[in-house]
């Protein structure tokens, strides 16, 4: 789960890259580049997520 | 403030002897903020361990510097080849996207590159070795010398190099403005992304591999209380940190935002501004939650502020810089509250809290507050980078060292001290050491 969440946070840079050239409007490019930042937040949080799993099972 | 002009990669106007004189004057104090946190990681970490935290930061300085100029100042580019080849380059929409520098190999031609380049490189020396210092204060008690002179290794010659270039040394996110007319294209003036946050995160991504101090998350019941070990040595160390940031922040605004001297003491009174407001916010929230001010987290506060002041001293008016510091300095205890307790991250140092992310709010509030159109969108850019670059690519090059190296220390040696098990002798050897409950 922590590696999944680990490669999404990739996915939010690439979208916000694809803001920049895809969308001149700064309103479209504003919107699109806080989507990307969301996605990436996604991410951090299911491996966040994924740790404070692995570490409930393997507490002493 | 006024707008700053696009960073574009013409060459720059030569440096004035006395510009050279002051930023190399500041430069050389620039090493008091890393030998500040020494101390702070030493002080918050336990007795039993402090000589070898202490020895582990200066280790961890020596390898990032020797890999650093064998290889990160390569991948960098700020002191420019032979060939003056401003590095890797492709080309999408029209735009160009330096992703990695080509400088010279092992520093070749240093005596006679420009002043401003030997300056920005020996910049970016002391940004690696403050860098590289961070993670080590977050896995205290259990991280083994040699696995974090490994980590310090990889930092130096692949993280930080790609994200130096990327800011410093005209890559992709310096062009952001002249490219997409992103205000200034990202500022990043005293280090907040190079050195904080991918220090926090490189420690994020450490903890995260290494674990927890064994008997600090029990099955039952909140999470064990391990407090540091000298106040002292923590608060001492929030001043010395503050006389190296002033030094920092200068030297960075004339560096990387070619401000002219007049604006220099107002970088200085925002820096401490910041610390300041962030003291006060921290000292009024742990009075407010615990009856009385917590001193180590008083302590994170105003390095948090310090922090923040990294990215934007130079950019914003005294208030606006209050502002900020009070706003790292309302969400460093809490944010330090919630991962030990809701998240289960051990973090003795409070590196991911303290300079992670506060650094991202300070390179945010140098958006919010700064007067050209488009440069919030451009911070939130490099934001959008060293979240969604840094920290996966940290975690996995880390992860792939524990397999060589292992970062944690084993369980007889968490139990002795990091001092006897590593060094064979304490940093305190006329004080008993007291007996941890936890191992009973």
């Amino acid at each position: 789960m922590k590696y999944a969440g680990l490669l999404v946070m990739p996915a939010g840079f690439f979208l916000t890259l694809a803001a920049l050239v895809l969308f001149p409007d700064p309103a479209l490019r504003a919107a699109f580049v806080l989507c990307g930042l969301a996605v990436e937040g996604l991410g951090l949080g299911v491996a966040v997520r994924g740790h404070m799993l692995r570490r409930g099972a393997s507490r002493p | 403030m006024n707008p700053i002009p696009p960073m574009t990669s013409a060459p720059l106007p030569a440096m004035s002897d006395a510009v050279f004189a002051l930023t190399l004057a500041l430069l050389l104090i620039c090493p008091l903020a890393i030998a500040g946190v020494a101390l702070i990681n030493t002080g918050l970490g336990r007795s039993r361990s402090a000589a070898q935290a202490m020895l582990g930061n200066l280790a961890l300085i020596a390898v990032a510097a020797i890999v650093f100029a064998l290889a990160g100042a390569t991948l960098t580019g700020s002191l420019p080849g032979p060939s003056a080849n401003a590095g890797f380059t492709f080309h999408v929409a029209g735009k160009s996207w330096n992703w990695l520098g080509a400088g010279s190999f092992l520093l070749r031609g240093l005596g006679s590159a420009a002043p401003q380049s030997q300056l920005a490189l020996l910049f970016e020396f002391l940004a690696v070795a403050m860098a590289v210092t961070l993670p080590w204060g977050s896995e205290a008690d259990r991280w083994r010398l040699a696995a974090g002179c490994g980590s310090a290794a990889v930092l130096a010659a692949i993280v930080f190099p790609l994200a130096a270039h990327w800011i410093w040394a005209g890559g992709w996110l310096a062009q952001l403005g002249a490219n997409f007319s992103l205000g200034a294209g990202f500022l990043d003036v005293g280090g907040a992304a190079t050195v904080h946050v991918l220090g926090g995160l490189s420690a994020l991504a450490v903890v995260w591999i290494a674990g927890p101090r064994r008997g600090k998350f029990p099955k039952e019941g909140l999470s064990t209380a391990m407090p540091g070990h000298n106040a002292v040595y923590v608060l001492f160390g929030c001043l010395l940190a503050l006389v190296g940031w002033l030094a920092w922040n200068a030297a960075g605004a004339i560096l990387w935002l070619h401000a002219p001297l007049a604006a220099l003491p107002g970088t200085a009174i925002n820096t401490l501004l910041s610390a300041s407001g962030a003291l006060a916010a921290t000292f009024s929230v742990t009075r407010f939650r615990f009856g009385k001010p917590d001193a180590s987290l008083c302590a994170n506060g105003w390095l948090a502020g310090l922090v923040a002041s990294s990215a934007c001293a130079a950019l914003v008016t005294p208030v606006e810089s209050l502002f900020v510091g009070a706003v790292a300095g309302i969400f460093t205890p809490l944010l330090v509250e919630v991962l030990e307790l809701a998240l289960s991250i051990d973090d003795p140092s409070g590196a991911i809290t303290v300079h992670g992310a506060a650094g991202l709010w300070g390179l945010f509030a140098a958006g919010l507050f700064a007067p050209q159109t488009g440069q919030l969108l451009a911070q939130l850019v490099g934001i959008a980078a060293l979240l969604g670059v840094v920290l996966p690519l940290v975690y996995l090059l880390f992860a792939l060292l524990n397999r060589v190296v292992p970062f944690r220390v084993d369980p007889d040696g968490e139990r002795i001290g990091m001092d006897l098990h590593e060094l064979g002798g304490g940093a305190y050897p006329e004080f008993v050491i007291h007996r941890d409950e936890s191992y009973r």
